[in-house]
């Protein structure tokens, strides 16, 4: 199967990405970069500015502040958009647990993405909800 | 054990090296030239006949997209030069530098495709590379730790392999593998598309490459693909088309009879000697296209042959290596990659832009830090410079202003020093940024690393990275209109920085 075929089969199953269309993860595919990164490698560096927005494809992934891993983040989970949205740099480190493969759109497309793309905007709202709630009630 | 072969009048016969490179072309030559600096036994062979790689026979319409610039703000020769001089490979004596603007003609400053060609062998001539022409690499295999490289001429055996053999296999989609749509590489000659309508699929260089080779010839051209076209004037970077091939674009904007299409093919459908070709936008609308001809400008592939069979694993639609931040191979130890498949080690991929190390321009000094780091594998040891602590400010921002490898390679290689035992700093030489900043060993001691960098937005600027017990900083200068980041604003932050230092860091002279 063609690689890029085979990117879309798996972003059709992501529930980011469940409102488009085959044509528009067939645009999408092409519009993120794919990439690997090795165990043990950083993919997003705390502090330092420049990320994207990453969407994991295959693999498991640290979230690390400060030298501690606090969660893991597993295929169809997505990371970066706090300092995209921000514009500000990671709050965190995230680490390849093992062979970890990605998309990636850098910071500079992230806000022209989510226009074009409303359903992506809200289910990433979803998201980021579910993120608040779940820090809500570990702080109560 | 060494077979014996019947071309004495070829260099490296099979058998047992320290190192052996795989390849031709620019990668592989600039790799040789600088394994053999560095005092690194090692075999090179190659399938081609003569130097040149790829640009023996590409780009299709004879001309490079990179620059050479045979005036600029310094002369040519210097380190300097080298940021104008995209082409040429890198030498220490001065006769092998600065080659392509002297095979030049004058006519352009990007280079024909015979005049880089040209500039390739007169390099390879006067630095005496030797290479073993006319050796095919056929397969490979582990064999206890050595890899064996298994050739028409007999096997090498080492312990150590570098594989410079481009990303230059045309790739094409299943739905493009049509009887008589054609490819990048397989074209006719230009005047063959005289009055006839053309389909090409794909919107990145190679695409409009074609494009543009075509607009005087053809009476239609369709370009589609399912991301809208980026153009590199936009993205402040190498991403996107480049200035040279956007002719077709402004042919489009003005409704010129170019076609540029946001939409996906769904099918291609031969009807003795003509096709129609069925397109889907993003919002769902179709448009059926007849044309005389299909080209597929649809990306390349990593020619690897077996390697997967020895551990190398690929990603992407280029099935490109998944490689360390010193270009080794990610899961295969002792197989390392030079050239384009550099590419595939992103580094820090600040603000999503790439390195240049898909291009001449970037790996050329990709290799001599390979080099650097195989010689330091095989136990040779480097000495740097040593710098008193008032250097240290003043050398990071003239590497900054002029350092041709932080300026081909931004926010991917870097300029490091590290702390001496006696005061003071060493200058480490260039390193990869990601190398320098994810360095977690140990016993690695407290320095800095100055990188240019870039968001796609503004004019480059300064980056200096401080480790301090273990852990890195990132500190970004401003830009600067002239890109001269020496003057004294700059002196004085980045002297500010170093003294501000955690106390046990850098030195004990800035404590």
């Amino acid at each position: 199967m063609d690689v890029q075929q085979e990117v879309v089969d798996i972003l059709a199953g992501f529930s980011l990405f469940a409102d488009l269309s085959t044509p528009e993860l067939e645009s999408l595919v092409t519009t993120f970069e794919e990439a690997m990164f090795n165990e043990g490698e950083r993919v997003v560096r705390q502090g330092m500015t420049g990320s994207g927005f990453y969407v994991i494809l295959d693999g498991t992934a640290a979230i690390r502040v400060d030298g501690v891993d606090r969660s893991t983040l597993r295929p169809g989970d997505f990371f970066g958009e706090i300092s995209a949205l921000l514009g500000e740099a990671p709050v965190a480190d995230i680490v390849a647990q093992r062979a970890l493969r990605c998309l990636i759109l850098p910071i500079g497309a992230f806000e022209s993405f989510l226009e074009a793309h409303p359903k992506v905007m809200y289910r990433l709202l979803q998201g980021e909800a579910r993120k608040v709630r779940n820090t809500t009630r570990w702080l109560s | 054990m060494a077979e014996l072969t019947d071309r004495p009048d070829q260099p490296f016969p099979p058998g047992t090296y320290d190192a052996v490179v795989v390849g031709s072309g620019p990668g592989a030559l600039q790799l040789t030239y600088s394994l053999r600096a560095r005092g690194v036994d090692h075999a090179v062979i190659s399938r081609d006949a003569a130097p040149g790689g790829m640009f023996r026979k590409w780009p299709i319409f004879q001309r490079m997209l990179s620059w050479t610039k045979p005036y600029a703000q310094h002369d040519k020769g210097t380190t300097e030069y080298e940021r104008f001089d995209w082409n040429s490979l890198l030498g220490n004596e001065a006769e092998t530098r600065a080659i392509m603007p002297e095979v030049m003609d004058g006519t352009s400053y990007f280079p024909s495709r015979p005049e880089m060609e040209q500039g390739l062998v007169t390099f390879a001539e006067r630095a005496g590379l030797r290479v073993r022409y006319g050796c095919v690499w056929q397969s490979t295999r582990r064999d206890d730790e050595e890899l064996v490289i298994v050739t028409s001429d007999g096997e090498y055996r080492t312990k150590l392999a570098v594989f410079a053999v481009g990303v230059a296999e045309p790739w094409r989609p299943a739905i493009l593998r049509v009887d008589g749509v054609q490819q990048y590489g397989e074209l006719r000659p230009a005047e063959g598309y005289k009055d006839r309508r053309i389909f090409i699929v794909g919107k990145q260089n190679s695409g409009f490459e074609i494009a543009t080779g075509l607009l005087p010839w053809a009476r239609q051209i369709i370009l589609a693909s399912p991301s809208p076209t980026r153009l590199s004037v936009d993205t402040r970077t190498l991403v996107g088309v480049r200035a040279r091939y956007v002719q077709p674009y402004e042919d489009w904007a003005l409704a010129g009879g170019v076609v540029i299409l946001d939409s996906s093919i769904e099918a291609v459908e031969p009807h003795g000697g003509t096709f129609t070709v069925k397109t889907k936008s993003a919002d769902g609308r179709g448009i059926d296209f007849e044309v005389d001809d299909v080209i597929a400008a649809t990306g390349f592939e990593c020619p690897l042959l077996d390697l997967s069979q020895v551990g190398v694993a690929t990603f992407g639609q280029s099935r490109l290596p998944a490689q360390t931040p010193y270009w080794e191979s990610a899961t295969a130890p002792g197989i390392f990659f030079a050239g384009t498949i550099m590419q595939a080690s992103r580094g820090m991929l600040k603000h999503g832009i790439p390195s240049n190390s898909g291009a001449v321009q970037g790996y050329r000094y990709n290799a001599r830090v390979l080099a650097r780091h195989i010689a330091e594998k095989l136990g040779k040891r480097f000495e740097g410079r040593h710098l008193r602590m008032e250097e240290v400010g003043p050398f990071l921002l003239r590497e900054a202003s002029c350092g041709p490898e932080l300026w081909h390679q931004r926010s991917y290689l870097a300029r490091v020093l590290a702390v001496a035992a006696d005061g003071g700093m060493v200058d480490e030489g260039i390193q990869p940024l990601a190398q320098f900043v994810d360095d977690t060993r140990p016993d690695v001691p407290d320095g800095v690393a100055v990188a240019l960098e870039h968001n796609g937005r503004d004019d480059p600027y300064p980056a200096i990275y401080v480790r301090a017990k273990g852990k890195v900083k990132e500190k970004l200068l401003d830009p600067h209109p002239l890109l001269d980041f020496e003057g004294d604003a700059y002196q004085w932050e980045v002297a500010s920085l170093l003294r501000m230092a955690p106390a046990g860091a850098l030195s004990p002279s800035v404590q």
